[in-house]
């Protein structure tokens, strides 16, 4: 184990937003049981003030998970110095089997809980909380992902051991590790560009059309999650290489320091927002049929869709401009 | 834009309203940043710390070779030097006479090295500026030395090193070879260790290992081992000074929600009249959501100001002897500024996160006063 | 127009001290008047007065705001409804120490979305209305009891409302100053805006203006209520 200021703050920070969840759930629980919108009672009253609480607590849980996924990542980084083999971020993670699940966890539970927040808005804007249901219950379903989350860093962090010099040996005992950028290179370069292009591209135009026509949200909110995807491999396939400029670093990490100027930042920032925002516009069509919704949601859903576009479009920017100014060329 | 105009309308009220209770915010403030202040400058001090050692070891040799005798380091024999030189790989093998001196008259330790590009001449040394400051004294020309066989030995200083160089150079005695092997009765076989270069540095480890075959009483030691054990121990004087620190963190964190449960009951008034006024639950929310934010931003600012001035500007500092604790011959010695969006983060999560949580539910506790309660009473 | 259907409010249920304050109210209430809720302090009067205001919900019973029913209402939408549709006084001023006169007049409109240019401009027109302008700067301390009156009116009237609500309005106030507060009371009135007042202040329900006095006793109405 390492102990170490950041780690610390990591766990207080994990620890935290499961505490904060803990609340949450605890009186999301209560106001599943007892709910009943027509009573004047003020046991009513009482419920529907804590749906302020309760909005109000995923909300801090959400912004401080996305802030510690980040830190997550740099402290990685910080840390990739004490394993042999190590380069970065990549490194580390890999020292042992939780790091990487920890990492991808963290990515879910930032996305669920942005679509969380989004029903939350659009069912605070009906008079009758229509969707009071779904989303406590959901909020049920999703945090033992966070809880999951905080045992899995835990985890990690304590199972990492540093290869240190000991008093009896030097460099021959410390163990050989895989070298994870290797294993990182990801898919074939070349079709690669073109699934990547493809996906930005129709999730745009699905974008567009879903604006001009108020159709396809749905297949919208399906393509933002698979540019998601795509948009992620692709960093790791080739974008990485054209910033780095290297033809054979892959790290999806290194982008986030300062040698290259925190390009990954704006990167992952417009990717997580897009399909937080493009999933969302997707997710709250369905309740599109619910009647004190009707009025409200298309505005709702057209503010995402917009958000979504910009964002994608400034995460293709951004990775065009890297592209084109970076001194790396495959000839 | 209206919800900006909005927004600002709310910053505003609150601002006054932190302003109309400025005794109660100050303390809170005050309390906050001297938080801030105690992390921050740990977490300043061992990464400061932490990059220097890297600094210095930037120019260490990449593998050192040593000889083990009953699991203690010995002096090592030359001729070992000109085995390794044949292990294909190997670029130059050099032996090194280094060790430590205890001056009983100090109580100091020095580091002895033999520099023969710097120093060749027997009868004169060159002393780092942690030794000239605190042991020649008025005495400077000569110093003093007591050989392994009790005789004594006058040598000439020939020279002080230059102070910026930091931690390392501090305590540093350069010596001759005839002079160093002379004190400490080592023959001329004999060398302290050996250092290895090698043209590849993919080679490093394989290479450590052929030594280690070849010479099986000898112990190879990696430039990144050293750098690795370095960073580990700053890290985690660091993490241990933070978990002690906790304490007072939750002093602070315990005081705080006394704070913000504790309404006065003019405060209690005020969000009642804004709420009969027309306020909504959410709105009072806001106006507690950027109370929150303004005193974290101004600890934070504080704290950190401070905690930069008091590492990098004041170099007498409470954590020092703790984090640094190699010896007592440093005593003045000024890290280079180093702060980066890491440990900022990093505090964020220490200080301001702890914070918020703790005043969530009074401040929700607070909005949700009855909009009729000023009509009630 | 605002219409009470068997209008109950029950504070403390289920508890031993449970408590009715309204006790089956049915009543509608006409645009364009002043109408009086009179009866003795705890009759229900400032009860029923917050539950029309949309301060509080009716533990059973409805109540609808011209045509759209509000009872059921969350808390969100009601405050909107109320910020909108009502203007409040209270039996203390309730102004706000620290702030200006300006400041707090416009203090109803900052949750809002209008525009602060705008906001400034409808409050400092208020002020001149009530000669108030000179003293938009002043702290709330330094005002005189006419004066923070005044701004209680003014800062009533900031969002537009086509309903004022007072309770008690004149408990605190000399003989003079509940006179011009009738006087200013019934000029509003004639510029449209109707006007419903909690009193047991003789100045209040006697007035000339009054359209309609309600009676109130143990939290039900007094059947023989009549009108002025």
């Amino acid at each position: 184990m390492i102990i170490q200021p950041a780690i610390v703050a990591l766990f207080i920070g994990s620890g935290l937003v499961c505490l904060m969840l803990l609340f949450a759930i605890y009186y999301g629980a209560i106001i599943l049981r007892r709910w009943d919108l027509h009573s004047g009672s003020e046991q009513q009253l009482v419920l529907e003030r804590r749906t302020y609480l309760i909005s109000t607590l995923v909300t801090y849980a959400f912004a401080f998970q996305l802030i510690a996924a980040f830190l997550f990542i740099y402290t990685t980084d910080h840390l990739h110095s004490l394993f042999i083999g190590a380069m970065c971020a990549a490194g580390t993670l890999n020292v042992n089997v939780w790091g990487y699940p920890t990492v991808l966890l963290k990515v879910f539970n930032c996305i669920a809980a942005g679509l969380w927040l989004i029903l939350n808005v659009a069912d605070n804007r009906a008079h009758d909380y229509p969707l009071i249901r779904i989303k406590y219950g959901l909020l049920l379903l999703l945090s033992p992902f966070f809880f999951a989350e905080f045992l899995l860093q835990g985890a990690y962090f304590l199972g990492l051991e540093p290869d240190v010099i000991t008093s009896c040996c030097g460099s021959l005992f410390s163990s050989e590790r895989e070298d994870i950028v290797a294993g990182l290179t990801g898919l074939p370069r070349i079709p690669m560009q073109w699934v990547y292009h493809g996906a930005l591209a129709m999730t745009l135009a699905a974008g567009i059309y879903l604006l001009r026509t108020h159709r396809g949200a749905i297949a919208f909110g399906a393509l933002s999650l698979a540019a998601f995807l795509v948009a992620i491999a692709a960093i790791i396939s080739f974008i990485s290489l054209y910033i780095y400029e290297l033809p054979t670093h892959h790290c999806p990490f290194c982008i986030l320091q300062r040698e290259y100027h925190y390009i990954g930042y704006a990167l992952y920032a417009t990717l997580l927002l897009g399909t937080i925002a493009g999933l969302g516009a997707g997710v709250l069509h369905p309740c599109r049929s619910i009647k004190s919704l009707a009025a409200t949601l298309p505005g709702m859903q057209r503010q995402l869709v917009i958000a979504a576009i910009t964002a994608f479009a400034g995460f293709g920017g951004i990775t065009t401009y890297c592209i084109l100014t970076s001194r790396l060329s495959f000839s | 834009m209206a919800r900006i105009e909005r927004q600002k309308r709310i910053i505003d009220f609150t601002l006054s309203s932190l302003l109309r209770r400025k005794g109660k915010n100050l303390a809170l403030i005050a309390a906050y940043s001297w938080i801030v202040f105690l992390l921050a400058s740990v977490l300043f001090i061992t990464e400061a710390i932490r990059r220097e050692a890297g600094l210095v070891l930037q120019d260490a040799p990449e593998i050192i070779v040593q000889r083990l005798v009953a699991g203690r380091q010995e002096s090592i024999p030359v001729a070992y030097g000109e085995k390794i030189k044949t292990i294909t790989g190997v670029r130059s093998v050099k032996g090194r006479l280094w060790g430590y001196y205890y001056d009983p008259t100090n109580g100091a330790n020095y580091t002895l090295v033999v520099e023969e590009d710097r120093l060749k001449e027997a009868g004169r040394v060159i002393i780092g500026e942690g030794v000239a400051r605190n042991v020649v004294g008025e005495s400077y020309g000569t110093m003093p030395f007591v050989g392994y066989d009790g005789a004594y030995y006058f040598f000439e200083v020939a020279e002080t090193l230059p102070a910026d160089s930091s931690l390392v150079a501090a305590d540093l005695i350069i010596v001759s070879a005839t002079d160093f092997r002379a004190l400490f009765g080592i023959a001329e076989s004999l060398v302290t260790d050996i250092v290895v270069e090698v043209r590849n540095p993919r080679e490093f480890e394989t290479i450590a290992a052929k030594i280690k075959a070849m010479l099986p009483d000898t112990r190879p030691v990696l430039r990144d081992e050293i750098l690795r054990t370095y960073d580990t121990l700053f890290d985690w004087r660091g993490g241990l000074i933070v978990i002690i620190l906790l304490g007072s963190l939750m002093a602070f964190i315990i005081f705080a929600w006394d704070k913000a449960t504790g309404l006065s009951a003019e405060e209690k008034r005020e969000i009642g009249i804004l709420k009969a006024l027309g306020w909504e639950t959410a709105d009072v929310l806001m106006i507690k959501f950027w109370e929150g934010a303004t005193v974290s931003l101004l600890a934070f600012f504080n704290g950190v100001l401070l905690a930069y001035a008091h590492v990098f500007l004041t170099e007498s500092s409470l954590f020092e002897p703790v984090l640094k604790g190699w010896s007592v011959l440093y005593p003045r010695f000024a890290l280079t500024p180093y702060i980066n969006a890491y440990q900022l983060w990093a505090l964020f999560f220490l200080t301001v996160v702890p914070y918020t949580v703790a005043t969530i539910i009074p401040s929700w506790r607070a909005a949700i006063i009855d909009p009729d309660s000023v009509m009630r009473t | 127009m605002i219409r009470l259907h068997h209008i109950r409010k029950v504070f403390n249920q289920g508890k031993p001290s449970e408590f009715t304050a309204i006790n089956g109210i049915d009543l509608r209430i006409d645009v364009g008047k002043i109408t009086v809720l009179k009866g003795p302090s705890g009759s229900g009067k400032t009860t029923l007065l917050s539950l029309i205001g949309c301060m509080a919900r009716p533990t059973s019973g409805r109540i609808f705001l011209q045509d759209r029913e509000i009872t059921s209402l969350p808390e969100r939408f009601l405050t909107t409804i109320r910020r909108s549709t009502f203007g409040f006084m209270f039996q203390q001023f309730n102004l706000i120490k620290g702030l200006t006169v300006l400041e707090n007049v416009m203090l109803p409109a900052y949750p809002t979305d209008s525009g602060y240019s705008e906001l400034k401009h409808r409050a400092l027109h208020l002020l001149e209305t009530f000669s108030l302008s000179h003293k938009s700067s002043a702290k709330i301390e330094w005002l005189s009891g006419g004066e923070a009156q005044r701004v209680t009116i003014a800062r009533a009237l900031v969002n537009e409302p086509s309903i004022l609500i007072a309770d008690e309005p004149t408990a605190h106030l000399d003989t003079k100053l509940s006179k011009t507060f009738m006087e200013i009371m019934t000029r509003l009135n004639q510029e449209g805006t109707s006007i419903l007042i909690a009193s047991h202040d003789p100045m209040v329900f006697a007035h000339e203006a009054i359209d309609r006095i309600i009676e109130m006793r143990d939290g039900k109405m007094v059947p023989t209520g009549a009108a002025a």
